[in-house]
C-alpha cells in the first residue's frame, strides 16, 4: 500500500466509530430537544426549566461545581509540588493520592455513604467522643447543608486525583533551570511558585481544570448514593425525565443545558488561562 | 517547603516535619474512607446495621456471601466483566492504529484529527446514551451487552489514541527504519519490532480501558434494562436495598480498580502529556 494513503487508513476506524457514536448522537439530542412534535420550538426547554424541581438541580449543580473545583485545583496543586520536592517514596506516595482515579462516583458515593450513614463512622466517632448520646439522621432533608457537605466531600475525595495526575504531569514539563535561575537571584520558594510555576503550569492547569468542571457538571452516581432525591442535580433530572417520567424531549433538552454550560465554561476557562503565542516553554 | 536551601538548621528541620505530616495526613485522606467501606465489607450483616460501629473488620464474609446469592447480582457481575472486556479489545483495536498514525506521519487533516479526538473530552459523553438508547432500540441493539460496550469504547478511545500515541513516539523511527533496510516490510517491521517494545504499554491502555467501562454508571444504566451491569444494578437499587449490600456492591467496584491503578501506574502521565504540548 502507498504510504501516502497509509495514514488515512489507520485513522479511519476511530474516525468512523466517533462519527457514529460521538458526532452524530450530538446531532440526534439536539433534534430531539429542539422539536416539540410539529416543528422546531423552544417548546422543551420552557418545559424543563418551568418545573419546579429546576431551579433547586441547577443551582445545586453550579453551586457544587463552585466550591468542589477550586478546592480540588488547591489540593492538586500542593499535593503536585509535594510530589515534585518528594525524593524517597515519590512512587509510593504518587500511586496511594491516584488511588482514587480508578474508583467510580457510585463507589465513592457508597464509601462516603458508610460514614455519613445513620448508624455510620461519623455519628460513631461523636458518640465515641461523647458529643452525642444516639445516632442522629445525617443525610435527611432537615439537614440541607451536611447533605451537601457530604457529597463534596466524597466529590473532593474522589476527582482529585485526575487533576493531580495532569498537574504532575505538566510540572516535570517546565525546565529545572528555570528554578536554578530563580534561586541565584533569591527568589524564595513561594515567589518560584507564583512566579515560574504558575504561570508556566498554564496550559495543565486549563486542560485540568475543562475536564474536571465538566465532569463536575455530570455529577449523578455519588448524589445518587448519598442525597438520593433530596438533591436534585441536572444529570439525575436527566435521568428522572428518561425513566421515570419517559418524556426523552425533555431529558435531551436538560442534556442540551448541560452541554451549554460545560462548552461556556470550557471557553471561559481557555479564555483566561490563555497563553500568548510564542510564549511556551 | 523542603529545602530551604540557606536557612540555618531548625527551621529546616520543622519545615521537613510539617512537610512529612502533610505528606502522611493525605495519605490517610485517601486511604482511610477506603478502610472503612472494608471494614464494613467484612463484617456481618447484624455489625453493618449495629451502632456504634467497630473500627476494626470481624473477617466474616456474610456481607459478600449475601452479596453473591442476591438475585440477579451475579449476572449483573458477569455482563459488567463481559462489557469491560469488549470495551478494551474495541478500543484498543480502533484507537492503536490513529495512536501509530499519529506519531509516524504528518498527513493533511492530522490538526483537526486531533482537535475531534481532544473535542470528545470538552463534552459531557455519558448524555450520548440518551439519543442511542432511541437509535439502538430501532437497531435491535438495546439492552446488548455488545451496545454498552460501543458507548463504553466512545468513552475509551480517545485515551486509548493518546496513550499508544505518546508509546509510539517513544520508540525511535529508526528501528523501523533498520529493519526495512534488513528485509521487513512495514506491517513485518512493526509486528517484530515495534510491538514486543509497546506491548507493555499497550496493556496499560487496555487495562485503563476496561476500568473506564467497569466504573460507568450513567450510560450503563440508560441503555440496560434485563441486562444491566454491577453499577447500574447496584445504582437502581439504592433506594431499597439493605446497607450491607450497598456497601459489599462497593466493595466489589472498587477492588479491580485498585489492581488496576497499580498494574498501569507507570503510564498514567502518558495520557495526559499530549495535552501539554
Amino acid at each position: 500500500m502507498q504510504a501516502r494513503y497509509l495514514p488515512y487508513v489507520l485513522i479511519a476506524p476511530v474516525s468512523v466509530f466517533l462519527g457514529l457514536f460521538f458526532l452524530y448522537p450530538f446531532y440526534l439530542v439536539a433534534q430531539t430537544a429542539f422539536y416539540d412534535g410539529a416543528g422546531w420550538s423552544l417548546k422543551n426547554f420552557q418545559e424543563v426549566t418551568s418545573y419546579w424541581k429546576f431551579p433547586s438541580s441547577f443551582k445545586n449543580t453550579l453551586w457544587l461545581a463552585a466550591v468542589v473545583v477550586p478546592i480540588q485545583l488547591a489540593l492538586a496543586l500542593l499535593m503536585a509540588t509535594m510530589v515534585n520536592a518528594m525524593k524517597k517514596g515519590r512512587d509510593l506516595v504518587l500511586y496511594i493520592w491516584t488511588i482514587p482515579l480508578g474508583i467510580s462516583d457510585l463507589a465513592a458515593g457508597i464509601i462516603w455513604l458508610a460514614i455519613f450513614e445513620q448508624s455510620g463512622f461519623l455519628n460513631s466517632i461523636m458518640h465515641g467522643l461523647g458529643f452525642i448520646d444516639r445516632p442522629t439522621a445525617l443525610i435527611s432533608y432537615q439537614n440541607p447543608t451536611l447533605i451537601f457537605v457530604a457529597i463534596a466531600l466524597a466529590e473532593i475525595w474522589r476527582a482529585t486525583a485526575i487533576m493531580l495526575v495532569i498537574l504532575v504531569a505538566g510540572i516535570g514539563l517546565i525546565p529545572k533551570e528555570y528554578y536554578e535561575a530563580a534561586q541565584v537571584f533569591g527568589a524564595g520558594r513561594w515567589k518560584q511558585f507564583v512566579r515560574i510555576t504558575l504561570p508556566l503550569l498554564r496550559p495543565s492547569l486549563s486542560t485540568a481544570l475543562v475536564l474536571r468542571v465538566i465532569l463536575a457538571f455530570e455529577v449523578f452516581a455519588v448524589v445518587q448514593a448519598l442525597g438520593g432525591t433530596l438533591f436534585p442535580v441536572l444529570m439525575s433530572e436527566t435521568y428522572a425525565y428518561q425513566f421515570e417520567l419517559l418524556n426523552g424531549s425533555a431529558a435531551a433538552a436538560v442534556a442540551l443545558i448541560i452541554l451549554g454550560i460545560s462548552i461556556a465554561s470550557t471557553i471561559a476557562i481557555l479564555r483566561v488561562l490563555r497563553v500568548p503565542k510564542g510564549a511556551t516553554i | 517547603m523542603t529545602m530551604a536551601s540557606s536557612a540555618p538548621q531548625d527551621p529546616r528541620r520543622t519545615g521537613r516535619y510539617v512537610y512529612a505530616t502533610a505528606v502522611f495526613l493525605l495519605c490517610a485522606w485517601v486511604l482511610g474512607p477506603l478502610y472503612l467501606l472494608f471494614v464494613n465489607t467484612l463484617s456481618s450483616p447484624e455489625a453493618v446495621n449495629s451502632f456504634p460501629k467497630a473500627y476494626v473488620p470481624e473477617f466474616n464474609f456474610e456481607s459478600i456471601e449475601f452479596f453473591m446469592e442476591f438475585a440477579g447480582m451475579t449476572s449483573a457481575l458477569w455482563n459488567s466483566i463481559k462489557v469491560a472486556t469488549l470495551t478494551m479489545i474495541m478500543s484498543i483495536l480502533v484507537g492503536a492504529p490513529a495512536g501509530y498514525a499519529l506519531s509516524r506521519f504528518e498527513f493533511k487533516g492530522k490538526e483537526t484529527f486531533r482537535i475531534l479526538i481532544l473535542l470528545t473530552r470538552a463534552f459531557p459523553l455519558p448524555l450520548l446514551a440518551l439519543p442511542l438508547a432511541v437509535l439502538f432500540i430501532r437497531t435491535g441493539l438495546d439492552d446488548t451487552i455488545f451496545g454498552l460496550a460501543l458507548v463504553h469504547t466512545t468513552l475509551a478511545v480517545p485515551f486509548a489514541v493518546l496513550i499508544t500515541f505518546s508509546l509510539f513516539s517513544g520508540i525511535p523511527m529508526e528501528l523501523e527504519e533498520a529493519a526495512w533496510t534488513l528485509g521487513c516490510n512495514r506491517l513485518t517491521a512493526f509486528i517484530k519490532v515495534v510491538l514486543p517494545l509497546i506491548l507493555p504499554g499497550i496493556t496499560a491502555s487496555a487495562i485503563f480501558a476496561f476500568v473506564i467501562s467497569w466504573n460507568e454508571v450513567f450510560a450503563a444504566a440508560v441503555l440496560t434494562i434485563e441486562n444491566r451491569t454491577l453499577t447500574a444494578f447496584l445504582l437502581q437499587n439504592l433506594d431499597t436495598s439493605a446497607l450491607h449490600l450497598k456497601f459489599a456492591g462497593g466493595f466489589i467496584l472498587v477492588v479491580p480498580a485498585l489492581i488496576f491503578i497499580f498494574a498501569v501506574r507507570k503510564y498514567l502521565f502518558a495520557m495526559w502529556g499530549i495535552a501539554n504540548r
